[in-house]
């Protein structure tokens, strides 16, 4: 598979803790105990996961968060709708810093 | 350290055997009694679904004689089993099938029947959910999932719908109500992944299928997909053999080799000949000791070496796996 990012690659995630490793010891219980059962349910978390995957287009959170939904009974239909809640907020978002765009327009034009 | 035959390092990844991760060497043998004896009376089946571990279909010949079901029942006797699990293929399809029931049930052991709902609704084996009232057999359904697209995509168009309707009929009958006449059903993955928790399932289950459907049950199990039979293909033919493996390896729980299924249960194949489980009569990896399970049921001990191999760590993954579910929740 030739392709820009390695998924090869993924399962060295925590390489990055070599020079850094009170950094990365201190992020890694962080991120796990983020992701414990708490008020949200684990199913729900990998859902919130597996869409902002989607937001910051991170290809290898992508690869973890669908696999982790699939393995919390999330089918693929919960999946898609979760990708279009980031969808529909990123598009928002967008839309939403038109209306600077509107101001300084309504500025320039007589 | 045992050794791992050849064949067992070329047919799968390189991970470790699985009976070197063993923590208890105790652990490695049945119990000294068993209390399950779980029949496949033959492959034949109306569905081809895409996990089926012994690859069951329409077209299979394996069919279990009344000679050797009987056999079964001559055991369930002498060796006081509790529990009589009835598979297939769909077992509804073996032509002994009636007979095997009402015999099962004179002789008062608790049956199971695993079955896959759409052959209730075919010709010729309507009249079969009364018998199970009858009977009070315990029904264990498949429904991969509780909704429509992703249990049809594993089980074949207009498999789902069917499957509601047989439930329901079920519930009409007692099942799911009645103390005695209990209904459970079984997800499997629909492809490479581990199955989530069993209780948070159940859940989702129990809340869907009676908002949409109007349907009730007891429990429900999860079950790990098997790299062995038709789902074996399939992570072959997608590339990923590799990851399950290294999933199933990564996620392996050493305390759940003590709840395996196969320390208190015989698996017979539909020619009488006995193995540990069902996966590995899928892969005609036969039981140590007696050949046949009419020869195991005049055997002085049912103690045995298990027969381990490398697909034994989908039943250790996560919350352990068995035909009955998650075996450490």
């Amino acid at each position: 598979m030739e392709t820009y990012y390695d998924p090869n690659d993924l399962p060295k995630f925590s390489s990055i803790g070599e020079e850094a490793p009170e950094l990365w010891e201190k992020f890694s219980e962080y991120y796990g105990a983020v992701f414990a059962g708490g008020a949200l349910t684990a199913r729900e978390k990998a859902l919130i996961a597996l869409a902002v995957a989607h937001a910051v287009q991170c290809p290898y959170c992508i690869d973890a968060y669908t696999q982790a939904c699939l393995e919390q009974g999330a089918g693929g239909e919960q999946m898609t709708e979760a990708v279009h809640v980031a969808a529909a907020i990123r598009g928002g978002a967008t839309l939403v810093h038109g209306v600077q765009m509107k101001k300084i327009l309504e500025k320039l034009e007589m | 350290m045992p050794a791992c035959t050849e064949t067992e390092i070329n047919a799968v990844p390189p991970i470790p055997c699985f009976e070197s991760k063993i923590p208890n060497e105790e652990w490695a043998y049945t119990y000294d009694t068993v209390r399950t004896l779980q029949m496949n009376v033959g492959r034949l089946c109306n569905l081809s679904c895409k996990h089926c571990h012994v690859s069951c279909g329409p077209d299979r010949k394996e069919i279990m004689p009344r000679e050797v079901a009987a056999d079964c029942l001559r055991a369930v006797i002498s060796r006081n089993i509790q529990t009589l699990d009835i598979t297939g293929g769909a077992p509804e399809m073996n032509p002994n099938f009636r007979w095997l029931l009402e015999n099962a049930a004179k002789t008062g052991v608790n049956t199971i029947v695993r079955t896959n709902l759409v052959i209730l609704d075919t010709e010729g084996f309507r009249d079969i959910p009364e018998l199970y009232a009858k009977y009070g057999v315990e029904v264990v359904c498949s429904l991969p999932y509780y909704t429509k697209r992703d249990n049809d995509r594993q089980r074949g168009g207009g498999v789902f719908d069917k499957s509601v309707t047989l439930l329901r009929r079920l519930n009409e009958l007692g099942y799911g109500k009645d103390e005695k006449l209990r209904l459970n059903l079984v997800y499997n993955p629909g492809g490479a992944f581990l199955p989530p928790s069993q209780s948070a399932l159940e859940r989702d289950y129990k809340a869907r299928l009676m908002e949409d459907h109007g349907i009730v049950f007891n429990s429900l199990y999860t079950i790990t997909n098997n790299p062995v039979g038709r789902f074996r293909e399939f992570l072959d033919r997608s590339g990923n053999l590799c990851g399950y493996m290294e999933r199933l390896y990564n996620s392996f729980n050493p305390g759940a080799v003590e709840k395996m299924m196969c320390r208190d249960q015989i698996s017979v194949d539909w020619q009488g000949y006995i193995y540990d489980c069902d996966f590995n009569q899928a892969l005609g990896l036969r039981a140590e000791g007696p050949a046949t399970i009419g020869e195991w049921a005049e055997a002085k001990s049912v103690r045995r070496r298990i027969r381990f191999g490398s697909h034994c760590y989908a039943c250790t993954a996560g919350s352990g796996s068995s035909c009955g579910g998650a075996t450490k929740q």
